[in-house]
C-alpha cells in the first residue's frame, strides 16, 4: 500500500511538472510576442526591450523556465502587469472566492447525483431510469453558460425565486444568504456534472444487485431495502469515488463561464480578466495553479479509492 | 468456406444487425433529425434565412417576436430567426473541423502509443495526463491569449489538439488489446512497416470505439466552441454565431428582454443534445 500510494505522489508531482512546462511554453513557443501585446502595436522599440528585460524575457527561454520554477517553488507567482501587485494577493481571495461556490456546488451535486444513480438502477429500464440517464446525459453537454443565462430566465426573471446575482450586496453577507446567493450558479453546475456521476453511480448498483451476495443476502431474508443499503452501496459507490475526482476539472472549467453570468469575484472572473488584458503572470500562475489543484484532487481520489477497496489494497501490498 | 471468408460474413452480419438496432432506436432517430436539421442550416442558411442576417430595421429595434420576426430583433434591428438559422454554420464547421483534427492527431498518437509501449508510451501518456489536468476551456482561453488574437481557425487548432490525448487514450487502450493478436504477429512477420501495421491492421479493428469517442468529442467540441465564443475568445464579434449572440445579448434578460438570448441559447442546447442522443445510441448499439 505504501508503495502504491508512493508511486502515485511522484506520478502527480510528475504531471504538475508537466503542466508547468506546457503552460510556460505554450505563452513562449506560441506565435505572439507578449511584449508587444502587453505594450501594443505602437510601442517604441525601446519600450518593449525595457518591458522585456524587466520581466526576464531577454534571457534563453530554458533559463526562463528554471527561473520561473524556482520563483513558483519559493512560492513567488510574479507580479500582475494590470494592477502591479504580488499576483498571489490578487488569486488568494478569488480562489477562496471560488472554493466556497465549488463546495456549495458539491455538496448539492454529488448527494443529488448518487441519489439518481441509485433511483435509476432501482427501476432500470422503467420510465424514470430513461429519464435519468439520457436526460442527465443529455443535460450535460449543454454548456454551463447556457445553463445559466437560461436559469437567471426562469428563477431570477420570470418567477423571481433566486437572486440572479451570485454575490450578496455590502453589508448583508450573512452564511446563509452567502448560501442563498449561490444556488443559482451551483445549478449551472449540477445540470453538467449529474450526468456523468448518476451513470456510474447506476452502473455501480445494477451490477452490485446482480451479485451473488446480494442474492444471498436476500435469500437470508434481508428485505431488498436492506441488503441495498447493507451490501449494494458499499460495493457500488466505489467508482462513483473516481468519477467524481474525473468531474472536478469540468467544474473548475465551468467556474469561469459560471462566474461571469453571476457576476461572482471568483478565480474564473480574475482568469477571464487575465485572459483579456493579456497579464501573463497571473495567467501562468492560476493554470498551473489549476492544474495543480486538480492533480492533487485526483491523486487524494486515487488514494481513496485503492484504499477502500480491498482488491486493490491486497494486491498492491503483495 | 476458409475461415477468412467466415469472419467476412460474420463483420457484416454484425454491421446490418447494429444498423437495423440504430433504426429502430428512438433516441438515435430524434437526435438524426435534430443534427440533420442544423446541418441543412449550415448549409443553406442564407437560403431559409427570411431577411438577409445583417439587415438592419431601426423602426424596430428590439421588436418582441412577431409574425414579421418570428424571434424578434435585437439591439439593431437585426432578425434573429434569420441570425440563429445562418449562425449554425460557424458552430457546426468549426466543431465538426476541430473533432477530426483531434481524431487525426489522437488516433495516431494513441496507435503508435499502444503499439511501440515502453519509455515512448510512458512519456506520451504523463503529456496526455497533464493536458487533461488543465479543464479544456482554460487551456484554450491561455492560448488565445498568447496567440494575442482568435478566429475561427485558432479556434479548430486548439480544440483539436486539446482533444486528442483523450481520444489517443480510448485508441491506445483499444490497441494494447490488439497487439498481441495473430494478425499482428503475422503481419509483423510479412515484414511490413510499421505504419501500413498500425493505419491497415490495427486501425480498421479499433474502429468501433473510435466511432463512439468521436461522436462523443463532436458533442464536447461543440460545448467548447460556443463557451469560447461566449467568453469572447471565439469568432469575432458581431458574428451571427450563437455564443457571441448570447454573449452580446444576456445582459437584457434582467430587463426581460429575454429573445435576443433565448433563441440562439436553445440553439446550441438542441444542437448539443442531438449529438449526445446520437453517441449514446451508438454506444449502446456498439456495445452488444
Amino acid at each position: 500500500m505504501l508503495r502504491f500510494v508512493l508511486k502515485r505522489i511522484l506520478l502527480s508531482a510528475i504531471t504538475i511538472i508537466v503542466v508547468t512546462m506546457i503552460v510556460f511554453f505554450m505563452t513562449k513557443v506560441l506565435p505572439g510576442d507578449v511584449a508587444r501585446q502587453k505594450l501594443g502595436r505602437d510601442a517604441s522599440m525601446e519600450s518593449v526591450e525595457i518591458y522585456r528585460k524587466e520581466q526576464g524575457l531577454d534571457k534563453p527561454l530554458v533559463t526562463q523556465f528554471f527561473n520561473m520554477n524556482k520563483d513558483l517553488l519559493k512560492g513567488n507567482l510574479g507580479i500582475s502587469t494590470t494592477y502591479e501587485i504580488p499576483v498571489s494577493q490578487l488569486l488568494a481571495p478569488a480562489a477562496t472566492k471560488s472554493a466556497q461556490l465549488a463546495l456549495v456546488a458539491f455538496l448539492i451535486i454529488v448527494p443529488l447525483s448518487i441519489l439518481g444513480g441509485i433511483l435509476a438502477a432501482m427501476k432500470r429500464g422503467k420510465a424514470i431510469d430513461r429519464i435519468i440517464t439520457v436526460g442527465g446525459l443529455s443535460a450535460a453537454v449543454i454548456p454551463e453558460f447556457v445553463w445559466s443565462v437560461l436559469l437567471i430566465l426562469v428563477f431570477g426573471v420570470a418567477i423571481r425565486a433566486f437572486p440572479v446575482s451570485a454575490f450578496p450586496d455590502e453589508g448583508q453577507a450573512g452564511i446563509i444568504t452567502s448560501i442563498y446567493h449561490l444556488i443559482l450558479p451551483s445549478l449551472a453546475l449540477l445540470f453538467v456534472l449529474f450526468g456523468y456521476i448518476s451513470r456510474i453511480t447506476r452502473a455501480g448498483v445494477v451490477e452490485a444487485l446482480e451479485s451473488d451476495y446480494t442474492r444471498t443476502a436476500i435469500l437470508k431474508g434481508h428485505s431488498r431495502a436492506t441488503a441495498v443499503r447493507k451490501h449494494v452501496l458499499r460495493n457500488a459507490l466505489l467508482p462513483t469515488i473516481a468519477v467524481v475526482a474525473s468531474q472536478i476539472p469540468y467544474l473548475v472549467g465551468g467556474l469561469v463561464a459560471v462566474e461571469l453570468v453571476f457576476n461572482y469575484p471568483g478565480f474564473g472572473s480574475l482568469l477571464l480578466d487575465a485572459v483579456n488584458k493579456r497579464d501573463f503572470p497571473m495567467l501562468q500562475s492560476s493554470v498551473i495553479l489549476t492544474g495543480t489543484v486538480i492533480v492533487s484532487f485526483q491523486l487524494i481520489a486515487d488514494i481513496l479509492f485503492a484504499f477502500l477497496n480491498p482488491r486493490i489494497r491486497q494486491r498492491t501490498s503483495e | 468456406m476458409s475461415s477468412a471468408e467466415k469472419s467476412k460474413i460474420t463483420a457484416k452480419q454484425i454491421q446490418s444487425e447494429r444498423l437495423k438496432l440504430l433504426r429502430g432506436n428512438k433516441a438515435f432517430i430524434v437526435g438524426s433529425f435534430i443534427l440533420a436539421f442544423w446541418v441543412i442550416c449550415a448549409v443553406f442558411g442564407e437560403k431559409i434565412a427570411r431577411y438577409p442576417i445583417n439587415q438592419m430595421d431601426f423602426e424596430a429595434t428590439y421588436a418582441p417576436p412577431s409574425g414579421k420576426y418570428w424571434f424578434g430583433t435585437d439591439q439593431l434591428g437585426q432578425d434573429i430567426f434569420s441570425r440563429v438559422i445562418v449562425g449554425a454554420r460557424l458552430i457546426v464547421v468549426i466543431s465538426f473541423l476541430a473533432t477530426v483534427l483531434g481524431a487525426a492527431v489522437g488516433t495516431s498518437i494513441g496507435l503508435a502509443a499502444g503499439y511501440f509501449k515502453g519509455i515512448f508510451d510512458m512519456i506520451v501518456m504523463r503529456i496526455l495526463e497533464a493536458i487533461s489536468a488543465i479543464p479544456v476551456i482554460i487551456i484554450a482561453l491561455l492560448a488565445v491569449a498568447s496567440v494575442g488574437r482568435s478566429s475561427p481557425i485558432l479556434t479548430i487548432l486548439i480544440i483539436g489538439f486539446i482533444f486528442a490525448p483523450n481520444i489517443a487514450r480510448t485508441v491506445r487502450a483499444a490497441v494494447l488489446g490488439e497487439a498481441e493478436l495473430e494478425y499482428v504477429a503475422a503481419a509483423r512477420l510479412r515484414t511490413e512497416r510499421t505504419p501500413h501495421i498500425l493505419f491497415r491492421e490495427v486501425l480498421p479493428n479499433v474502429l468501433p470505439p473510435l466511432i463512439v469517442e468521436f461522436t462523443v468529442r463532436l458533442g464536447y467540441a461543440i460545448f467548447a466552441v460556443a463557451t469560447l465564443s461566449f467568453l469572447g475568445a471565439g469568432v469575432e464579434t458581431g458574428s451571427p454565431d450563437w455564443g457571441t449572440q448570447v454573449a452580446e445579448t444576456w445582459a437584457l434578460i434582467f430587463s426581460n428582454t429575454w429573445w435576443p438570448t433565448l433563441f440562439p441559447a436553445l440553439a446550441i442546447a438542441s444542437l448539443a443534445v442531438s449529438i449526445n442522443l446520437i453517441s449514446d445510441a451508438l454506444l449502446e448499439v456498439f456495445e452488444i
